[in-house]
């Protein structure tokens, strides 16, 4: 079901992750080797061999490059660095410039996602914080706010599609999801998904929403996927109310840690990668048959066994192309995949 | 902080008969490790504080999976997660990388069991840990140390 496009070699050590940007013409790649490297397609279309890297971001860094997440506008790319920094660059001419680093976390900063208008930057930590940048002309970032809720690490953090509502992942099992208070100045977590009630039971490590933002997929080291929704007003924040309820766990299938999940905005699948180096593709059942009310189930249309020779530490989806789709492995490649087979029967 | 520190005077333990390998005569056969291969290139790291012994170690070429469980010397030990750090970067750096590798303290060895464990399996932290120099200088002379 999953056809390898091309390999795209050059990094020195292990990649982490991936980010397309939002038009889908480049690739950013974040490794071990301290450096992004920025791919491009010569040809128009995403599954033609001739995927090239066109420049390596370096020299911002220390330390291992953990994650990178492009602005709305495909203007800036930040990456998440284990030096505690977050670096912004941008191409000036032709070159690709840092512009601004970001500092204040007390160690690792492990992830980095931007909001839908592009006016919020969150990171987070092994500090156990979450931080929300204000982004102000001339490439200015002020905190405007210091997350404090998880007792453990954060993996992961990520914006709804469409509002101002962030989620965060942890070594501590459990999403958190945060709003801005209603007087417009602070962040509090509105909703933990966590044991004793649903939850992981061990690390997340990544979140992804639908293309609507009324649904939510988590992964984590308790080797399920687990796919959370919302019928309620987001911005009501009042103590009792659940804004997300689960609605399927997906498990079964990997049997090493799910280190990413990614769900796609053009095809609606599901998309996981883990260290048992397989990708797995997942879609909703149509039929619903489970027996939980407001309930789901999930079935794998695709699944590529040995898509990486180590770990496969993160899956994305091409923005647009619905047949696109890229990995990231220990192995230090980057991969472009096809989904082959009538998408409209998958999903 | 070092290994001295928490249990100055080690119990050196005498290593016991081995066991036998036999040798594959088989030209075509792939490059396959056994408990015991697995357990010289730790030996020359743990073996004399009785950390890891070979009934300790798991090994399965077919699905490429090694495990091994180690007992630290005292139930508090502070070291656990550094000698289990060791041991990863041991293997690491002798098995090829098609292996996976889980690293366990031994149940009911150790008063944070399940957090050491946690931690030793988190591969995102276990990569910070080998960029922090104080760290990998510790790994390192550990690694040093008891292969002379």
């Amino acid at each position: 079901s999953l056809r390898l496009v091309q390999e795209l070699e050059g990094h020195l050590d292990r990649v982490w992750s991936v980010a397309w940007s939002p038009s889908g013409h480049t690739l950013a790649s974040c490794s071990g080797d301290k450096s992004c490297r920025l791919w491009e397609n010569s040809s128009a279309s995403a599954s033609s061999t001739t995927w090239r890297c066109q420049a390596v971001v370096e020299g911002g860094h220390t330390r291992t490059i953990r994650a990178c997440d492009w602005s709305p506008d495909g203007k800036l790319l930040a990456t998440a660095s284990f030096d505690a920094t977050t670096a912004l660059w941008e191409k000036v001419g032709g070159e690709i410039e840092n512009v601004s680093t970001l500092e204040g976390h007390d160690n690792e900063v492990k992830s980095v996602s931007w909001n839908s208008s592009g006016s919020l930057l969150a990171t987070c930590s092994r500090d156990k914080h979450v931080w929300i940048w204000d982004v102000q002309p001339g490439n200015e970032f002020e905190c405007m706010s210091v997350l404090a809720g998880h007792t453990q690490d954060v993996k992961f953090v990520t914006w709804h599609p469409t509002k101002d509502i962030l989620v965060s992942a942890s070594y501590d099992n459990a999403i958190k999801v945060w709003t801005e208070d209603g007087d417009g100045d602070d962040w509090r977590c509105v909703q933990t998904l966590a044991e004793p009630g649903p939850g992981h039971t061990s690390t997340v490590w990544a979140l992804s929403f639908n293309k609507d933002g009324n649904r939510l997929v988590s992964c984590s080291d308790d080797l399920t996927l687990m796919v959370w929704d919302t019928s309620a007003d987001l911005y009501d924040s009042s103590p009792d109310h659940a804004l997300w309820k689960h609605v399927s766990t997906i498990s079964g299938y990997h049997d090493r840690t799910i280190f990413s999940v990614h769900w796609s905005r053009a095809n609606g699948l599901i998309a996981s990668g883990a260290a048992d180096d397989s990708i797995r593709i997942f879609a909703e059942d149509r039929e619903q048959s489970s027996t939980e009310p407001g309930g789901s189930t999930f079935s794998m249309v695709g699944k590529e066994v040995k898509a990486h020779s180590t770990d496969v530490n993160c899956v994305q989806w091409h923005p647009t192309n619905p047949r696109i789709l890229a990995s990231a492995g220990d192995d230090g490649v980057v991969k472009i995949w096809e989904v082959i087979g009538n998408l409209s029967l998958l999903g | 902080m070092t290994p001295g520190l928490i249990n100055a005077n080690p119990v050196v333990h005498e290593t016991k008969a081995r066991s036998v390998r036999t040798e594959s005569t088989d030209e075509n056969s792939v490059d396959e490790f056994d408990a015991l291969e697995i357990f010289d290139i730790l030996s020359q790291s743990c073996n004399h504080l009785n950390v890891v012994s070979e009934d300790d170690i798991d090994v399965d070429n077919k699905s490429s999976h090694v495990r091994v469980t180690f007992t630290p010397t005292v139930q508090h030990c502070s070291m656990a997660t550094v000698i289990g750090l060791c041991i990863r970067v041991k293997l690491m750096r002798c098995l090829p990388p098609r292996f996976k590798v889980d690293i366990r303290v031994a149940p009911d060895s150790h008063a944070s069991e399940a957090a050491v464990n946690k931690q030793l399996s988190d591969k995102e932290r276990v990569a910070a840990a080998l960029e922090n120099p104080h760290l990998v200088e510790m790994v390192e002379r550990c690694l040093q140390e008891r292969d002379g």
